[in-house]
C-alpha cells in the first residue's frame, strides 16, 4: 500500500542472459521502489497511511456490525476491534518496512542469488526429500499409534485427508501442468466418481473394490464428455466454461431427488473389504481368520493405505506417460499448439486423453472420498474444492510432483492444525473459535504463498526430453496453464 | 402474453444488475488479461456498506425521505467499495503483474476466499433481511382475461434500469472522450508502448480497478434494495454470473458484457418461469458453453488472431 509507490518502471538494467528476461525483469521492476526504505521517517509516514487505508477499509466491517435485532435490523459498534486492527496494521507495516523492505538487492544480484547458491543444490534436495516423504509416509499410521497414542485416529485421519487432496493435485496437474488446461471445474470428476460408487453401492449393492474402476472410467468418460465441446476454447474461455461444468454436475445432483436423493445425499455406502471380508469383530471378518483382535483405528490405518497406493499410482503412472509419446505431446500442446498441430500432433486426441486420464484418477479420488465418509452429497463438491485443489497444484509449482505434496501439506495440513489451537480460548476468551478463521486464513496463505513466490514452491523442473545430458530447467522456461 | 411481458421486465431488471457487475470483469481482463474472480466479492463487500451506511441513516440520524438517504448511500458505497477495489488490486495483484497467468489468478481465488471468511468472521453467517424500501408501480396492463395476471413495472424496476442506463452512458462517454478513458484503452492495446508513450500504467490499472469496485458498489446496493437479503456468500453466485455474462458477451467489449448480462438475466427469469427454477443455472451455464461453441470469442468479441 504505498503513496509513490506508481511510477512505471524505467528499462534501465540489462539482464544477464537471456533467462532473466521477460517475466524476471518485469517482477523485479514490481519490486518495492528502494527510495521508500531511504529513512525511518518515510518507513512510518508509509506505515501511518496503511493503517489509514486499514481504518477506512475496516469502518464497515470490524467498526460497525449489522445484527438482526427484533422489528429489523440494528447497528452496533465495536470501536475497540477497530482500533485493535489499525495499530496492528500499523505496526506490521513499521516492522515489514524497517526489516524486510530495507534489503536493497540490485536486480542483477538477485539474479545470481536465485540462480545459483541453493538452486544448485536443490535437485540433490529434492530428491533426498522425495525419499524421506515416501518413507515417512509408508511408516507414517505406525508412526503415530507409536508416539501420539491418544490422537492417533485424528492424525491418521488428517493424513488420509491430506493423501486425498495429494491425489487429487497428481490428477488435475495433468491437466493443467502438463497439457496446460485451465480446468476450474475438476471437482466435477471428483463428484462422479464419488456418486458413482455411492449409487452402484445403493441401487446395485456393489463394494468398493468392484465400483473402484467403474468409477474411474465413468469419471473418465465424463472427462471425455466435458472435453467435447472445449476443444476449441483457450485460455479463460476454457476456464469459465470448465467452471460452469462444475456447478452443472453440482446442480444436477442437486435437484434429481428421484435419484440421487438431492441435498439429502446417500449415506450407507460400504467400507472397503480386505479380500471380501470386512474388518470388524467376529467370525466372519478378516480379524476373525487372522486372528487379531480388532481395534477401529485399524480401520484407519487400512483407510490410509488405500488412499496412500492410490496416490502412488497416480504418481507413477503420470511420471511414466510423460516419457511416452502422449505425455511428450501433452507438453508440446502446453508450449504451443500451433507447432503442435504443424508436426502432425492430433490436438484433439491429446486433449481429450489430458482431461479423461486426469478426470479419471478425480474419479478414483472420488469413489474413495465416497468410502471414506460413508455419506457423500452435492454439498461436498462446491467450486471451493476446485479452487483448493487448482491452488494445491499452482502453490507447488505446476507439474511438480513433489510441489504438490508440499503444497498439500501446508495448506491442508496448516489450515487442519488450526482444530487443535485450543489453547488460544485462555488469550482471546472463550468466544475464539480458532476454526472459525481457517478459511480466512486458507486465503491470505494462497495470496502470500503466490506473492511470494509466483511460480510456486517447487519452481525448477525436469525436462522430459533429454540430450546428452540432464539439466534442470527454471520454471519460468516452462509456458504454464496458458490454456491453449 | 401478458405474463411474458412482465417476465421481461423481471429478466430485464436482473439482467442489468449483472451487466453492471460484469463491466468490473470485462474491463480488468481487458487491460490487464486477468479474471479477477474477487470482484463478486467486491459486489457482495458493496452490498454491506450499502447496508450499513442505510441503517446509520435511517436509525441513527433518523433521516426519513428516502432519496436523498438513498442518495448519499450510493456516494458511500461507491466510495469505501472502491478502496476495497484498490486495496485488493495493490495487495494481490500488482506484485504479480508481468508473472506468469496463473499466479494472479491463484491471488484471485485466494482474495475472494479472503473476503468471503473476513466479512463472514466480522459481519456474521446469518443473512440480513431488509424490508422492502421502495414500494408501488405502474399498471401497465391490467389483468387479461386469459391469463389473470397484471403487468406491473414497479419503481425498483425503474430505478434499477434507469440507473444502469445512465450509468453505461456515463461510462461509455467516460471511456471514449475523457484522457483516463484514453489512456485506459492504450492499455488495453499495449501495455509497453502506452507505458513508453507517458501513460502511467499502474495507476490506469488502479483506476480501472477502482471504477469496477465502484459500479459493482452500485450493483450491490441495487441487490440488497431488489431482494432484501444480502449474506456473505452472495459474492459468488453473482460473480460467477457476472463473469458468464461478460465472456457470452465476448470479454474485453463493454457493450458485450452489457449484453451479455441481459442475456444471462433473461435466461435465467424465462426459464424458471416456463420450466423449472432449479435447473437455471444449468441454462445460463448451458447456454453458454452453446455459444462458445459455436462463437469461440463470445457474441461481440474480436476473435483471437494468433501469429506465428
Amino acid at each position: 500500500m504505498a503513496a509513490g509507490n506508481q511510477d512505471m518502471p524505467a528499462s534501465e538494467t540489462n539482464p544477464e542472459g537471456a533467462q532473466a528476461l521477460g517475466e524476471d525483469r518485469a517482477r523485479a521492476f514490481q519490486q518495492e521502489p528502494p527510495e521508500r526504505s531511504a529513512n525511518f521517517y518515510d518507513s512510518l509516514r508509509d506505515a501511518g497511511l496503511t493503517a489509514l487505508l486499514a481504518g477506512v477499509l475496516g469502518f464497515f466491517f470490524i467498526g460497525l456490525r449489522t445484527e438482526i435485532a427484533p422489528g429489523g435490523l440494528d447497528i452496533t459498534t465495536r470501536w475497540r476491534a477497530w482500533i485493535i486492527s489499525i495499530l496492528i496494521v500499523f505496526g506490521a507495516r513499521l516492522f515489514l518496512n524497517i526489516f524486510l523492505f530495507r534489503a536493497k538487492r540490485s536486480t542483477r544480484r538477485k539474479a545470481r542469488a536465485e540462480g545459483g547458491g541453493f538452486a544448485a543444490i536443490m535437485p540433490t534436495v529434492g530428491k533426498i526429500l522425495t525419499w524421506l516423504l515416501l518413507a515417512f509416509a509408508i511408516v507414517l499410521p505406525f508412526f503415530f499409534t507409536t508416539f501420539m497414542p491418544t490422537r492417533e485416529r485424528q492424525f491418521i485421519d488428517m493424513a488420509i485427508l491430506i493423501m486425498t487432496y495429494i491425489m487429487l493435485g497428481w490428477g488435475l496437474n495433468i491437466v493443467v501442468g502438463l497439457a496446460g488446461l485451465l480446468d476450474l471445474g475438476y471437482v466435477a470428476f471428483y463428484a462422479v466418481g464419488a456418486y458413482s460408487f455411492a449409487l452402484l453401492a445403493h441401487y446395485f449393492h456393489f463394494g468398493f473394490w468392484m465400483a473402484l474402476p467403474l468409477a474411474g472410467i465413468l469419471a473418465a468418460t465424463w472427462g471425455v464428455i466435458l472435453g467435447f465441446p472445449v476443444l476449441r476454447l483457450r485460455g479463460d474461455y476454457l476456464a469459465i466454461v470448465t467452471l460452469a461444468f462444475g456447478e452443472i454436475v453440482r446442480v444436477v445432483l442437486l435437484n434429481w431427488y428421484s435419484f440421487t436423493n438431492g441435498p439429502d445425499g446417500i449415506s450407507g455406502i460400504p467400507k472397503p473389504t480386505v479380500f471380501g471380508y470386512e474388518l470388524g469383530r467376529g467370525q466372519d471378518t478378516i480379524n476373525g481368520i487372522l486372528g487379531i483382535p480388532y481395534e477401529p483405528i485399524q480401520r484407519f490405518i487400512f483407510l490410509y493405505y488405500i488412499i496412500f497406493i492410490l496416490a502412488l499410482i497416480t504418481n507413477f503412472i503420470t511420471i511414466r506417460l510423460r516419457r511416452l509419446p502422449i505425455g511428450r505431446a501433452w507438453e508440446a500442446l502446453r508450449e504451443d499448439e500451433i507447432a503442435c498441430r504443424s508436426l502432425g500432433i492430433n490436438t484433439r486426441n491429446t486433449k481429450l486423453t489430458a482431461f479423461a486420464i486426469g478426470a479419471m484418477f478425480g474419479g478414483f479420488a472420488g469413489s474413495f472420498f465416497a468410502t471414506r465418509q460413508g455419506f457423500v452429497s452435492p454439498e461436498s463438491f462446491t467450486f471451493l474444492e476446485s479452487a483448493i485443489i487448482l491452488s494445491i497444484v499452482v502453490l507447488g509449482g505446476l507439474g511438480s510432483q513433489l510441489g504438490v505434496v508440499i503444497a498439500a501439506v501446508v495448506m491442508i495440513g496448516g489450515t487442519e492444525m488450526l482444530r487443535n489451537l485450543d489453547f488460544l480460548k485462555s488469550i482471546f476468551g472463550d468466544n475464539f473459535d480458532p476454526v472459525q478463521y481457517r478459511m480466512l486464513i486458507f486465503g491470505l496463505a494462497m495470496v502470500i504463498i503466490m506473492v511470494w513466490k509466483p511460480r510456486g514452491l517447487i519452481a525448477t523442473r525436469t525436462p522430459s526430453a533429454i540430450y546428452k545430458e540432464k539439466k534442470r530447467i527454471s520454471a519460468d522456461l516452462v509456458a504454464q496453464g496458458e490454456g491453449h | 402474453m401478458h405474463y411474458f411481458v412482465q417476465q421481461l421486465i423481471n429478466g430485464l431488471t436482473l439482467g442489468s444488475i449483472y451487466g453492471l457487475i460484469a463491466i468490473g470483469y470485462t474491463m480488468v481482463y481487458g487491460i490487464i488479461g486477468m479474471i479477477n474472480f474477487a470482484h463478486g466479492d467486491i459486489f457482495m463487500v458493496g452490498s454491506f456498506v450499502a447496508l450499513a451506511t442505510f441503517l446509520i441513516l435511517t436509525t441513527v440520524f433518523g433521516f426519513a425521505f428516502l432519496p436523498v438517504v438513498l442518495l448519499i448511500v450510493v456516494i458511500v458505497a461507491m466510495i469505501f467499495t472502491a478502496a476495497w477495489g484498490w486495496t485488493v488490486e495493490r495487495l494481490a495483484y500488482r506484485p504479480l503483474r508481468g508473472s506468469f497467468r496463473l499466479a494472479p489468478l491463484i491471488t484471485a481465488i485466494g482474495m475472494s476466499i479472503t473476503l468471503q471468511n473476513f466479512v463472514q468472521v466480522t459481519q456474521g453467517a446469518r443473512v440480513k433481511p431488509l424490508p422492502p424500501q421502495i414500494t408501488g408501480g405502474i399498471k401497465i396492463f391490467s389483468a387479461s382475461p386469459t391469463d389473470g395476471i397484471n403487468v406491473q413495472l414497479s419503481y425498483m424496476q425503474i430505478i434499477i434500469i434507469g440507473t444502469t442506463l445512465v450509468l453505461m452512458a456515463a461510462f461509455t462517454l467516460f471511456i471514449v472522450k475523457t484522457p483516463l478513458g484514453r489512456a485506459q484503452r492504450a492499455c488495453e492495446q499495449d501495455t509497453r508502448m502506452a507505458s513508453l508513450l507517458g501513460v502511467n500504467v499502474d495507476r490506469t490499472i488502479s483506476l480501472t480497478f477502482v471504477m469496477g469496485a465502484a459500479l459493482a458498489a452500485v450493483a450491490g446496493l441495487m441487490f440488497l434494495l431488489l431482494y432484501g437479503v444480502i449474506d456473505f456468500y452472495i459474492g459468488f453466485l453473482a460473480g460467477v454470473k457476472a463473469f458468464t455474462a461478460a465472456v457470452l458477451g465476448g470479454i474485453g467489449s463493454l457493450p458485450g458484457a452489457m449484453l451479455g448480462g441481459l442475456a444471462i438475466g433473461l435466461i435465467e427469469v424465462f426459464w424458471s418461469a416456463y420450466f423449472t427454477v432449479e435447473y437455471k443455472d444449468v441454462a445460463a451455464f448451458s447456454i453458454l458453453a452453446i455459444v462458445l461453441i459455436f462463437l469461440p470469442s463470445g457474441l461481440l468479441g474480436r476473435p483471437e488472431v494468433e501469429k506465428v
